[in-house]
């Protein structure tokens, strides 16, 4: 059976979409049967990430209302065999995103796949909790900012309160990825640093992704970071988060501290 | 540390954690606001089954931490409408 893995965040623009892909890619390049579920009706974007805007023909409304079935509104990747899309629906009302329809796509989505990655609409509203409905653990993606921080909480009293997993009693696995990330910015005392956040939040950290160009250029080419330019920081860092998704333990490292001589001499503060 | 230290600015990280501290303590304490509130009303009658109070005077707050919650209660009983019931 596969896992089922919500990237959630309550704050929109933060980076929900980009990690779903990178992570959704990563873990397909581990030979491991991976789909990303969209699941923002309306504001679909996951199928623009990930390259395949142009491939959709069905959506996962669609499916629930039983105008197509669900292998016929998969999309597979065109660079990774084992990497699938759910798109969401463009247009259509959200109200057909009900939660039987969610249920049966999930449940059957696990027999066939390893991981399902479901990308959450920002908010706390119906498709926010939708997403994380069936999630067995949750990634709550923040940026080391105040309002990111205060967003990712509410997210966290959610995923404790309103997933199927917390109503049966049994405890929500949630893991902190931290984006946008800026050493140098944190050091210098202009940023909220990874400890800050850490313990605020008070949920384990599954990874750091920098602050970094290469995650515009790849939105911008179609492709995940982690398939447009695997060797990049945050591509990197985005391989580890994936290792420790699939449960393996590697020390956290803080990336994209990339000083060069000059800035070493002037000092971190200086810059 | 370098020398420009010495001549640098407040930073503002710090405000920005400490303005989350106290605003998340707050939005924790309200966020389970349906159980608190029934918590707050029954606590509220079978006190006032002994004891008269004041429905305004009674404070019940929770506090989420990673491992346990913290329940507050904190009830002022009135000097006077209590001497009254005595």
């Amino acid at each position: 059976m596969g896992k089922v893995i919500v990237v959630t965040s309550g704050k929109g623009g933060v980076g929900k979409t980009t990690s779903t892909a990178a992570l959704g890619a990563a873990l397909a390049q581990r030979n491991e049967k991976v789909v990303v579920v969209d699941f923002d009706v309306g504001l679909r974007n996951l199928d623009l990430v990930m390259g395949a805007e142009r491939r959709v023909v069905y959506d996962m409304v669609n499916v629930i209302q039983g105008d197509a079935k669900l292998p016929q509104a998969l999309i597979r990747d065109k660079r990774l065999e084992t990497l699938f899309l759910l798109p969401a629906s463009q247009t259509r009302d959200k109200d057909h995103l009900t939660a039987e329809g969610v249920e049966r796509i999930i449940n059957e989505l696990k027999k066939y796949f390893d991981w399902i990655i479901c990308d959450s609409p920002a908010g706390i509203e119906r498709g926010a909790t939708l997403a994380m409905r069936h999630a067995d653990m949750a990634v709550v993606v923040t940026n080391p900012e105040v309002s990111s921080v205060r967003d990712s909480d509410r997210i966290i009293g959610l995923l404790d309160a309103k997933t199927l997993k917390a109503e049966r009693g049994e405890r929500m696995e949630k893991h902190l990825l931290l984006t946008r990330y800026d050493a140098n910015r944190a050091e210098r005392g202009d940023m909220l640093k990874v400890d800050d956040v850490l313990e605020i939040l008070s949920i384990p950290l599954i990874g750091i992704i920098p602050e970094s160009m290469d995650v515009l250029k790849a939105s911008n080419v179609g492709a995940p970071v982690t398939l447009a330019d695997a060797r990049s920081a945050p591509a990197m860092a985005y391989f580890d988060a994936a290792r420790r998704l699939a449960g393996e333990t590697l020390p956290i490292t803080i990336p994209g501290d990339k000083r060069g001589f000059l800035g070493k001499i002037f000092g971190r503060k200086a810059a | 540390m370098s020398i420009f230290s010495l001549f640098r600015k407040k930073t503002s990280a710090p405000l920005a954690r400490e303005r989350l501290q106290v605003l998340l303590a707050h939005e924790r304490a309200s966020a389970g606001s349906d159980l608190v509130a029934v918590l707050r009303e029954e606590i509220l009658a079978v006190i006032a089954k002994h004891v008269q109070v004041d429905a305004d005077r009674v404070q019940v707050t929770m506090d989420r931490d990673e491992h346990v919650s913290v329940l507050e209660i904190e009830v002022e009983i009135p000097l006077p409408s209590a001497m009254k019931a005595a």
